[in-house]
């Protein structure tokens, strides 16, 4: 039986019925949803480009949870509340500093975290094999993902892992609902909204409209810090992280100039049409 | 090795941002293909045989590409990219949710909406909200960009007469099933291809007050964006805004009203020829990047510039 290769620790349940479900196999009335989170520099930080040109400034820079993995983590708080899931595991990659990332979404509500610890350059397809290797151990049926972190603005990682499981995708989700084996996800679109039905297991990255996320209260953030953490490597994982892409240089795009305040409505229109020529 | 470009269409045309995708395949040189994958699309395959520069077109017609979704259509351009160097796609939600996922597959590095072709491996892309610009390159064998449709010119030359090859459908997908689509409906142009843009902010109030742009817009033939505040209040729907994580737009003219000009807004729109910011805090951000700034009440300026391009226009 599958169910004897499992070499998860912290498992919390007991032996129990063994149901196949398209995709995995899961125990029955159980239902982990994997959540992943990003440490960037705080959306509010004007960002600044280094002197060599190697990147941005990010030495004392407020950090953050990626704004849109903030979103991901309440929506699997919000399943958990409404029963539909059963344990949320956050993870993040990265060295010791995503501890408190992975601390935030405890603090919110998740379960149990895992950091996939090291010091390497990670790119998203590089994530993408990480967070597929977790998928493998765990075993969750849903996996929540910010569809972007805003500082690399890729929007790849949720495409890339969905496709690294052979699972179905939702991106860019401004509403979910978990029906009996199916996800029924409504994406934010260049068009305005479209209705996806998806069978489970899944990967659903999130857009701004999905939920407004909570404030972590101080009992919660107490108690986040007694939830374990488990560590991993690149290494044990068996994932090749090596960047694919070689960032050449990292400029500061041209600076627009301020220009000038007009007094009335006229002016603007006289300027507008006489010297723009735009109208 | 020729490119292949992965064309968004409504089945009749290619969509304006497929042909700014263009502009970039022809920037990374090479012969350029154009796959129309979807359902009933012959329309937009012949629309676009028609075009200048394009040596051939793919065709994929049938039912498991209805809606382009991204686990069918990902493994079409799996089965196809082996052919090409390079696969583009618009960085729009429909490039952006099918390429890494066929990138995935393929194991290679998507590149996220590039800004520009420095040589065949080499890109520039913007990262931070557009407050940094990253030259990448590519080790990978294959390379699959999503392309960011204002930093290319688009590319609609006719004269072109490429052949149309159909290409075999594989099963439709079984774990994933389009339901259905809330699209907005309007007679302006659509955002990313206006020239003209008049946009809202928190400062509109109401979705009520929308109307008052509207009737501005439909003046000077332009489209209505609106920043995340006016999206998240409601006032208008998600396909209006303009930013970071919405749609990149760069018109002529760009008309901010009520808008504070949050970094995230401002890398939406900043690359617009023309910029006007009417806000009545004369201390707001965005004046540090209009052209033309006038501090007041937008509920007295609006209706008054109406009035005046009224005049002008009529």
């Amino acid at each position: 039986m599958l169910l004897c290769t499992c070499t998860m620790r912290g498992l919390r349940r007991a032996a129990g019925e063994a149901s196949a479900a398209s995709g995995g196999i899961y125990l029955k009335g159980e239902m982990k949803l994997l959540v992943a989170v990003k440490r960037v520099v705080d959306a509010n930080v004007k960002v600044r480009v280094k002197a060599d040109r190697t990147g941005v400034e990010t030495a004392n820079v407020k950090m953050a949870m990626n704004p849109f993995d903030e979103i991901a983590v309440e929506e699997a708080v919000r399943l958990k509340e409404k029963g539909v899931v059963t344990e949320i595991i956050a993870v993040s990659a990265g060295p010791a500093p995503v501890q408190e990332t992975i601390r935030t979404a405890l603090a919110m509500g998740a379960d149990r975290g895992i950091q996939i610890d090291t010091d390497a350059e990670l790119q998203p397809l590089a994530v993408a094999k990480l967070l597929k290797a977790v998928a493998d151990k765990e075993q969750p049926k849903l996996i929540i993902l910010g569809k972007q972190a805003i500082d690399d603005d890729s929007n790849a990682t949720g495409q890339m892992l969905a496709a690294l499981l052979g699972w179905p995708q939702g991106t860019f989700a401004s509403k979910l609902a978990i029906q009996g084996e199916e996800a029924l996800v409504t994406r934010e679109v260049d068009g305005g909204l479209e209705t996806e039905r998806l069978t489970l297991p899944a990967v659903v990255t999130t857009d701004l409209r999905l939920n407004e996320p909570r404030y972590a209260s101080l009992p919660n953030i107490m108690k986040a810090k007694k939830k374990p953490i488990d560590k991993l490597t690149p290494a044990e994982l068996g994932v090749d992280v090596t960047p694919r892409l070689t960032v050449l240089k990292v400029e500061e795009p041209a600076k627009r100039q301020a220009g000038v305040k007009v007094k009335s409505v006229a002016e603007l229109v006289d300027k507008l049409h006489n010297e723009a020529r735009v109208i | 090795m020729a490119v292949l470009v992965l064309a968004e269409h409504d089945g009749k045309a290619l969509k304006p941002a497929t042909l700014n995708t263009l502009a970039a395949a022809h920037a990374v040189g090479g012969e350029i293909h154009l796959l129309v994958a979807g359902k009933d699309c012959a329309g937009a395959a012949e629309a676009a045989a028609k075009l200048d520069g394009i040596a051939k077109v793919l065709l994929a017609d049938d039912d498991a590409y209805d809606h382009a979704l991204a686990e069918p259509v990902a493994a079409l351009i799996v089965k196809l990219a082996p052919q090409y160097s390079h696969v583009l796609a618009p960085a729009t939600t429909f490039g952006k949710n099918i390429i890494p996922r066929a990138a995935a597959l393929l194991d290679v590095a998507p590149i996220s909406e590039i800004s520009a072709v420095v040589s065949p491996d080499t890109f520039v892309r913007p990262i931070y909200a557009g407050n940094a610009l990253a030259t990448v390159q590519s080790k990978d064998k294959i390379k699959l960009i999503t392309v960011r449709g204002t930093a290319f010119p688009a590319e609609a030359k006719p004269g072109g007469n490429a052949p149309i090859e159909r290409v075999a459908a594989d099963a439709a997908p079984t774990t994933s099933r389009f339901v259905g689509a809330e699209l907005s409906k309007s007679e302006r142009p659509e955002l990313t291809s206006a020239k003209i843009i008049v946009s809202g902010g928190r400062g509109m109030q109401s979705g009520e007050n929308f109307k008052l742009l509207e009737s501005l817009a439909d003046k000077l033939g332009a489209a209505v964006g609106a920043s995340r505040a006016a999206v998240d209040a409601g006032f208008v729907p998600n396909d209006y805004q303009v930013g970071q994580t919405g749609k990149i737009v760069a018109p002529e003219l760009y008309i901010a009203v009520g808008i504070s000009g949050a970094i995230q807004h401002l890398a939406g729109m900043k690359d617009s020829k023309v910029i006007v910011a009417i806000n009545k805090d004369e201390e707001a951000p965005i004046f540090q990047v209009a052209d033309y700034g006038l501090v007041g009440d937008l509920f007295k300026i609006v209706p008054e510039l109406d009035a005046a391009l009224a005049k002008l226009k009529g």
